[in-house]
């Protein structure tokens, strides 16, 4: 595995890294380019965490995890010069089709730019309306980036740093001008359901706007905060490096490859199938971690980017910490609701009425916002829904080295799927799994009998394989209570932890997951700003 | 728990009644019967000074059943217990009682009390108030179990000079050697009973441990025994005066629970109540460790120490001032007593720094109501060492027999 120097003698270093996922990778990446001495700890055989790419059928590989690439900023990506490191895409300003049985599918466009002519002719009011909307939210997006890329204040805090970032929050929001602000104070805390639907009667166009606003959340639609989820998601779209919706060629585990070269070359080793058994503290700091195998390695400063849970809980332990500090710990939500099915294909899926360019790039069953919310109502009481929400891509169409020549990987995140559904995945698994490939069918006949393996990871599939609690790829629910300056819990929101020398880098961390590496890049800064 | 002889749904009659009720209602005089913890227990059975005297020269009985008890038992009990209070729990040998107390993450006190060592991994938690939720939270990651015995156990604090005396008579056959903060297991007429030498009076005393079933003989046996040495059923309003005398902090009334404050400021760390000699930084992460570290380097805001008040009308509730005048507010009173044995006016209070150093004079502000007419005093006040009152037959073992 990439490495450099012989990081299996290394005995001490500045920084210990746990977990190479991309937050991870990024960290040490900006750790090693500030001089520091890092070596970054992986437990699987290969870097990446939740974004890698893996082989699940002979000949067969695909994106594990999340399967596009449009969260990550430019800035990041070219600060580490991942492009000549190997990160190339295959596809890049992806466009979005909503499907609905029956109906001819609707194209909403590439970057969240619907076709206006196909929706003109579908609601002449949809279509006026759209672009308004649509600006009035990439400027608060926008106006919103800065907090993504930064350091929370703490609460309660007598420090100039934290006022003048809750000033400058103020600041960024009054800002917007006086209509504006008002209207986002107005739309913050609401519901991504009453927003879209106050502004569009298209059902295809509500769903395809509201699926994006509740993609890897424990929320439908209906639910307070969504609209936050919402923003938050296109906060780091707008600064995204990537053309909203990009495909890495050979999939996102391309991106952390390219990501632990970027840290290798920064000076950072990289030492992969080392899993951490736990975090070693000596006179009240974290001093390094032991390894699985009894190994011991001692450290200037631990950096987890497991996930909050994992880190205090497992990794740490209760006793070095304080009982109201675990208790919130372990009253994380933090319970995923999004499964990955990945289907083995032996040749290109016909999906009617699709383009072949729109099939390169996502294609959405969620065809109103009640259909999303009714997905979700199934699993609060430990159910799947028979309705599935689908985001379905065809990685092989713009990328044809993922599959033998002529066959095709189709990759699907399939919500709202109960960590653990009331009749136990034992018994539900392959009755799901063939109720998916149902939903499937129906917008793509045929596509069952090309089946030649199916994949299906359910969320307690993803806590395993990934060492994520709860197997939620946010590391913890996004939502207002665990969101921004108290996210993942207060005490360890500003990636400094209560144990001196220990600091979180993950998604767990503001502002949360999907492939964005703002967590590591951030916590980066927070370790060098205690040590500098 | 004995049942509630009462045709009325609980509902209708929420306080429980103790093993020792029965008796308490023959003996009470004046029908003042107070809720604690659940229970209704006696505030006065005869009058406060029969009772407080009693404490101080004869052998006193006082039910504290009410009193939360926990047990606390498994392989990680040691290791849970040393982090949940801020005593070195390791250096607690079984058969011993520690007087402690713990904090939330902020380093401000939750609750202070006793903790038993019944063996090499069981402990028995008494706490003032009901915790389950803060103890089990606690526990997350530790190999323990625990639960309230509150309802299994009868207690009874025998305490007095001639305590001891009563108890021998009785039927505790080596009581004298018994030391303090000891343990002691015996059996009377066939019944076990568990005996501690700890008390709230700072005198001479014991606390007897029972089933329930055992109760009634047992304070019958001990009425018997100590019919000759003046004992006396005592109620919470005597016991409430030895304890001002001995120094001892009574939860809600010298600090407040720091998990049930709503104001900011209002919660105490244990430095702050002059607890620090119960805080161990030495040993491994407590809770509130590092906060109360940060306390201690930038120095203490406020501390609760003795006053010694001159005059003799108690200063209940004064505010106090650095100057006669009164201008500069710097501290209040929380326990007040004229103390009948020290013969002096004392007063437990909260004060601002710097003016907590022992020799500071401070000015209570004491309001009389005198037959309806309010009446101000300011009574010059030096701040003193605690406790007010600890005679050596408190610690003399074998103790005086009498």
């Amino acid at each position: 595995m990439i490495a450099s120097g012989s990081p299996a003698a290394t005995r001490r270093v500045d920084c210990i890294v746990i977990g190479g996922g991309h937050n991870g990778l990024v960290c040490a990446a900006y750790l090693a380019r500030a001089g520091r001495s890092v070596l970054v700890l992986e437990a699987a055989g290969c870097v990446g965490g939740a974004a890698i790419t893996r082989e699940f059928a002979p000949g067969y590989r695909v994106s594990a995890g999340a399967h596009l690439l449009h969260l990550m900023p430019r800035a990041l990506i070219d600060e580490l010069g991942l492009a000549n490191r190997g990160l190339e895409y295959a596809g890049r300003n992806l466009p979005t089709t909503a499907l609905a049985a029956g109906l001819a599918p609707l194209e909403v466009g590439a970057a969240g730019q619907p076709a206006l002519q196909a929706l003109q002719a579908l609601s002449p009011r949809d279509a006026a309306a759209y672009p308004a909307f649509s600006a009035r939210l990439k400027r608060f997006a926008a106006a919103l980036y800065p907090l993504l890329d930064s350091i929370p204040p703490r609460l309660g805090s007598d420090a100039w740093a934290d006022r003048i970032a809750l000033l400058k929050l103020g600041w960024r929001i009054r800002a917007l001008g006086r209509r504006d602000m008002r209207e986002l104070l107005r739309i913050i805390g609401m519901n991504a359901y009453d927003l879209i639907a106050d502004e569009f009667e298209t059902p295809r166009l509500r769903g395809a706007l509201g699926f994006d606003a509740v993609l890897g959340t424990n929320f439908g639609p209906r639910a307070p905060g969504t609209v936050l989820t919402l923003l938050n998601r296109l906060a780091a779209e707008s600064a995204a490096g990537s053309a909203p919706l990009a495909q890495p060629k050979g999939g996102l585990g391309a991106l952390s490859e390219a990501l632990a070269k970027a840290a290798v070359a920064a000076g950072a080793m990289v030492r992969t199938g080392a899993p951490v058994a736990r975090i070693r503290v000596e006179a009240d700091r974290a001093a390094g971690v032991v390894l699985e195998s009894g190994e011991a390695i001692d450290a200037g400063a631990v950096i987890s980017s497991a996930d909050a849970k994992s880190t205090f809980l497992k990794l740490l332990g209760t006793r070095h910490l304080d009982t109201g500090f675990v208790r919130k710990v372990d009253h994380l939500r933090c319970r995923g609701l999004a499964a990955k099915l990945h289907l083995a294909l032996e040749r290109l899926p016909a999906f009617p009425g699709v383009s072949a360019a729109a099939l390169g790039g996502r294609l959405l069953i969620a065809p109103s916002l009640d259909y999303i919310e009714r997905a979700w109502d199934h699993s609060k009481y430990g159910e799947c829904s028979d309705a599935p929400t689908v985001e379905i891509t065809v990685p092989t169409v713009n990328d044809p080295s993922l599959a033998p020549p002529g066959r095709h990987v189709l990759s699907a995140i399939v919500q709202y799927v109960p960590y653990a559904p009331r009749a136990g995945w034992a018994a539900e698994r392959a009755r799901y799994t063939g109720v998916v490939l149902a939903a499937l069918e129906a917008h793509a006949p045929g596509l069952g009998a090309s089946v030649t393996a199916a994949e299906f990871l359910t969320p307690a599939d993803l806590e395993r394989e990934f060492g994520m609690s709860g197997g939620h790829w946010h590391h913890g629910d996004l939502a207002f209570d665990q969101f921004y300056m108290v996210r993942p819990v207060p005490g360890a929101a500003q990636y400094r932890t209560p144990l001196a020398a220990l600091y979180l880098c993950g998604a767990s961390c503001h502002p949360g997951g999907g492939v964005m590496g703002l967590a590591g890049r951030n916590a980066a800064r927070a370790v060098l700003r205690e040590a500098a | 728990m004995p049942p509630i002889a009462s045709p009325l749904p609980h509902f209708r009659k929420p306080l429980l009644e103790t093993p020792f009720h029965a008796r308490a209602r023959e003996l009470v005089q004046t029908d003042q019967f107070v809720p604690w913890a659940g229970y209704t227990t006696v505030d006065v059975f005869t009058t406060v000074e029969q009772e407080y005297f009693a404490i101080r020269n004869a052998t006193t009985l006082y039910d504290l059943t009410p009193m939360v008890k926990y047990r606390i038992a498994g392989p990680d009990a040691v290791d849970y217990l040393n982090r949940l209070v801020t005593r070195d729990i390791r250096k607690l040998r079984p058969g011993r009682v520690s007087y402690v107390v713990w904090c939330n993450d902020r380093g401000q006190v939750i609750d202070d009390g006793t903790v038993f060592r019944l063996g090499a991994a069981e402990f028995r938690l008494c706490t003032a108030e009901r915790q389950l939720d803060w103890l089990l939270d606690s526990a997350l990651g530790f190999d323990v179990e625990i639960g309230e015995v509150t309802t299994e156990i009868a207690a009874l604090a025998v305490q007095g000079p001639t305590s001891c005396f009563v108890l021998k008579r009785f039927g505790l056959a080596g009581i004298e050697r018994l030391k303090v903060f000891e343990i002691g297991e015996y059996t009377v007429a066939g019944r076990p009973i568990m005996v501690s030498r700890t008390g709230f009076t700072g005198d001479l005393g014991y606390e007897l441990w029972m089933r329930p079933a055992d109760a009634e003989s047992v304070w019958d046996g001990l009425m018997a025994a100590g019919r000759t040495r003046g004992i006396r059923a005592i109620g919470s309003q005597a016991l409430n005066m030895a304890r001002i005398e001995a120094g001892f902090l009574l939860p809600n009334v010298d600090f407040v629970n720091a998990e049930h404050t709503v104001r900011v400021g209002r919660a105490r760390s244990p430095l702050e109540l002059g607890l620090g000699w119960l805080v161990e930084f030495d040993k491994p992460h407590f809770n509130g460790r590092r906060a109360l570290l940060e306390e201690r380097r930038r120095g203490l805001k406020r501390l609760l120490v003795g006053l010694d008040v001159a005059g003799n009308k108690p200063a209940h509730n004064a505010l106090l001032y650095a100057e006669q005048a009164g201008r500069r507010e710097v501290g209040s009173v929380t326990s007040a007593l004229w103390s009948p044995t020290c013969k002096r006016n004392i007063a437990l209070a909260l004060v601002e720094a710097p003016h907590y150093a022992p020799g500071t004079t401070l000015w209570a502000d004491i309001y009389l109501n005198r037959e309806l007419v309010w009446e101000r005093r300011m009574a010059r006040s030096t701040v003193v060492d605690r406790p007010f009152f600890a005679p050596d037959r408190r610690r003399a073992t074998p103790p005086a027999d009498r």
